[in-house]
């Protein structure tokens, strides 16, 4: 019994020594606050703020003009039960996600090793091939010229010329399309950091462990990539599906410039336009930021599930 | 024993040139060449489209089936770009200023904030620390346009909707290139080096400015591409109404939406836009994949 009190003690005393310690810590660091302060406070008032801010709003009706009023979840009741689109669009932002994530994923992945089989001067031309695309802004307009809604633009011509079709199909403006054409012109401009990431990562790994793989009986470079590659680079892989995560749901841009907004039928309608339509043009705060809450959630919903899978590569 | 068959075994791996090539077949490289050629032309093609577009004639342009090469070549679409560009009643250079004005104070302040930001969360012990970083990485995991109505909210409390500010100052606080910039200098600059620079009296501020940042050249670069590439090709911004203070990327879609008989000039102006980063990239890459190299994230 004496015993546990006197245990107790320490701790406590410990723990009273442990905040004057920290506070301690902090003032011999001085420097290192002022030095974070001008990013982490602009960091705070521009991506953080903004998140609670939307929590907050999004159990509210506000129109940016009176005082918000406090209406609890009915925002999400009605995004849920009523808005059809919502709905819709959420269809959308999923199979777009689901589709392009992976792929770009995958791609990004499976390209970076390719390139990594080359010898080095050639390796840094092919990069730059892969890599422009992401670089280079709004160039994927070109899309729009090479499927353009004329017998001018490339695949109706191509496609016209073969005795395929007869009159130009309205590639951006037909539903059937659309949504595949993004998907497509998302992938193209997909390779972007996470693939100079893994190209960078295959480019560190020491070479003596293949050599090593290799005497203790990995016989081809399919396993090599699997049981050494893969769980070296593992780090990388991580931070590329990040990425690829948060790219994957934040396309609404190249859809509006490729099919305008809203797209026909809203058939590449996305969770994305849905919270842009309602914040930006019906001032309508409070439902638009119970959008952008279902979105976050969506979001690190996918994070968590993605890390956990990759945990698992190489074992 | 064991000595014997390890000897063996390397000895069958077969050799290619001057260095050894493990486990590498015929077959493997013929498909894996094959492969990049198909993805590569997926790749390229668009882009070399967009430049024989901005190099031909109006009547190449008009040709059915359109061509994948020009037959005259001819710089006109580029000069139509500049008349074309002079009746609007901003004038083409604003829109030009606007862009690299945005670009440069942005990425300059990125590079300053950001640095700072990064080397004392990579080299200094603090309390904070780590919970810092973690929300840093947090926020790389969605994308900022889902910000973007209570953005504009806390814009326009500021009274910087419409302004320049609206755009350059919430820039500098891109977590990307701090993000690079942390992991690099982690592995890049040596404790041992800022601890002797600390003996020898130099402060905190002075040991990062005159020892870490001259170590982390390459990560210079890859911030600045970074965050260059997302102000470069900024176009039409909720926050901004005014056409005096649109960039050029902007201007350059209204162009291209404009209609077949302006492809020409569209082309012209797409060329120009994506040639300043695409230079950027080329003569710093390999600083770039360097810094890279350290990007991973641990859990």
């Amino acid at each position: 019994m004496s015993q546990t009190t006197e245990t107790k003690r320490p701790v406590k005393r410990s723990e009273m020594s442990k905040l004057r310690w920290t506070w301690k810590e902090m003032k011999r660091n001085k420097t290192a606050y002022f030095m974070i302060a001008p990013f982490f406070l602009l960091f705070i008032i521009f991506t953080v703020l903004p998140v609670f801010l939307s929590m907050i709003l999004s159990l509210t009706d506000f129109n940016m003009l009176e005082f918000p009023e406090f209406v609890g979840v009915t925002n999400y009741t009605r995004l849920f039960l009523q808005d059809d689109i919502f709905i819709l669009a959420c269809q959308n932002t999923l199979i777009f996600a689901a589709v392009t994530g992976p792929v770009s994923y995958l791609l990004s992945l499976l390209i970076a090793w390719f390139i990594n089989e080359l010898p080095p001067k050639i390796r840094a031309v092919v990069t730059l091939i892969f890599y422009a695309p992401s670089i280079s802004g709004n160039v994927y307009l070109i899309w729009k010229t090479l499927f353009s809604s004329d017998q001018y633009g490339w695949a109706n011509a191509t496609l016209m010329d073969l005795g395929l079709i007869s009159s130009p199909i309205l590639w951006f403006e037909d539903a059937d399309y659309v949504m595949g054409l993004c998907i497509v012109v998302a992938l193209w401009t997909s390779l972007g950091t996470a693939f100079l990431s893994f190209i960078a990562g295959f480019q560190t790994i020491d070479r003596s462990m293949y050599e090593a793989a290799a005497v203790d009986g990995i016989k081809n470079r399919w396993q090599e990539l699997w049981y050494i590659t893969l769980p070296t680079m593992r780090p990388q892989m991580m931070f590329g599906a990040v990425l690829a995560i948060t790219n994957s749901f934040g396309f609404g841009a190249v859809v509006d410039a490729l099919c305008g907004f809203p797209s026909v039928d809203y058939a590449a309608h996305t969770i994305m336009h849905h919270l842009s339509d309602y914040g930006g043009a019906r001032y309508e705060v409070g439902y638009s930021s119970a959008i952008a809450v279902v979105l976050f959630i969506i979001m690190f919903a996918s994070n968590v599930v993605i890390k956990k899978a990759l945990s698992k590569v190489g074992e | 024993m064991a000595a014997k068959v390890k000897e063996k075994k390397l000895k069958k791996l077969r050799t290619r040139g001057h260095r050894v090539v493990l486990n590498r077949s015929a077959g493997g490289d013929g498909g894996i060449a094959f492969m990049l050629i198909i993805l590569g032309a997926f790749m390229f093609l668009p882009m070399y489209y967009v430049v024989i577009q901005s190099l031909k004639p109006l009547d190449e342009l008009f040709m059915f089936p359109p061509r994948f090469y020009v037959m005259k070549p001819t710089f006109d679409n580029f000069g139509d770009l500049v008349t074309l560009m002079s009746d609007s009643w901003v004038p083409f250079s604003r829109y030009i200023f606007n862009t690299v004005f945005i670009t440069i104070c942005g990425t300059v302040g990125n590079l300053i904030f950001a640095s700072m930001a990064a080397y004392a969360l990579a080299k200094l012990r603090f309390p904070g620390r780590n919970a810092i970083f973690q929300i840093i990485v947090m926020s790389l995991m969605f994308h900022s346009t889902v910000n973007q109505v209570t953005h504009f909210i806390i814009l326009s409390s500021f009274g910087w909707v419409d302004t320049y500010l609206s755009i350059i100052v919430p820039s500098m606080a891109g977590t990307m290139g701090l993000y690079l910039m942390k992991q690099f200098m982690e592995t890049s600059v040596p404790d041992t080096v800022l601890e002797s620079a600390r003996l020898d009296g130099a402060s905190e501020f002075r040991t990062y400015l005159t020892i870490a940042m001259p170590m982390v050249k390459p990560a210079w670069m890859t911030l600045i591409i970074e965050c260059f590439k997302t102000l470069w090709n900024s176009g039409a911004s909720i926050y901004i109404h005014s056409e005096e203070l649109k960039t050029f990327n902007y201007a350059i879609q209204q162009i291209v939406t404009g209609g077949i008989a302006r492809s020409g000039a569209g082309a012209a102006a797409t060329v120009v836009m994506m040639l300043v980063p695409i230079l950027i990239f080329v003569f710093n890459q390999s600083q770039i994949v360097e810094t890279m190299g350290s990007s991973g994230m641990k859990d």
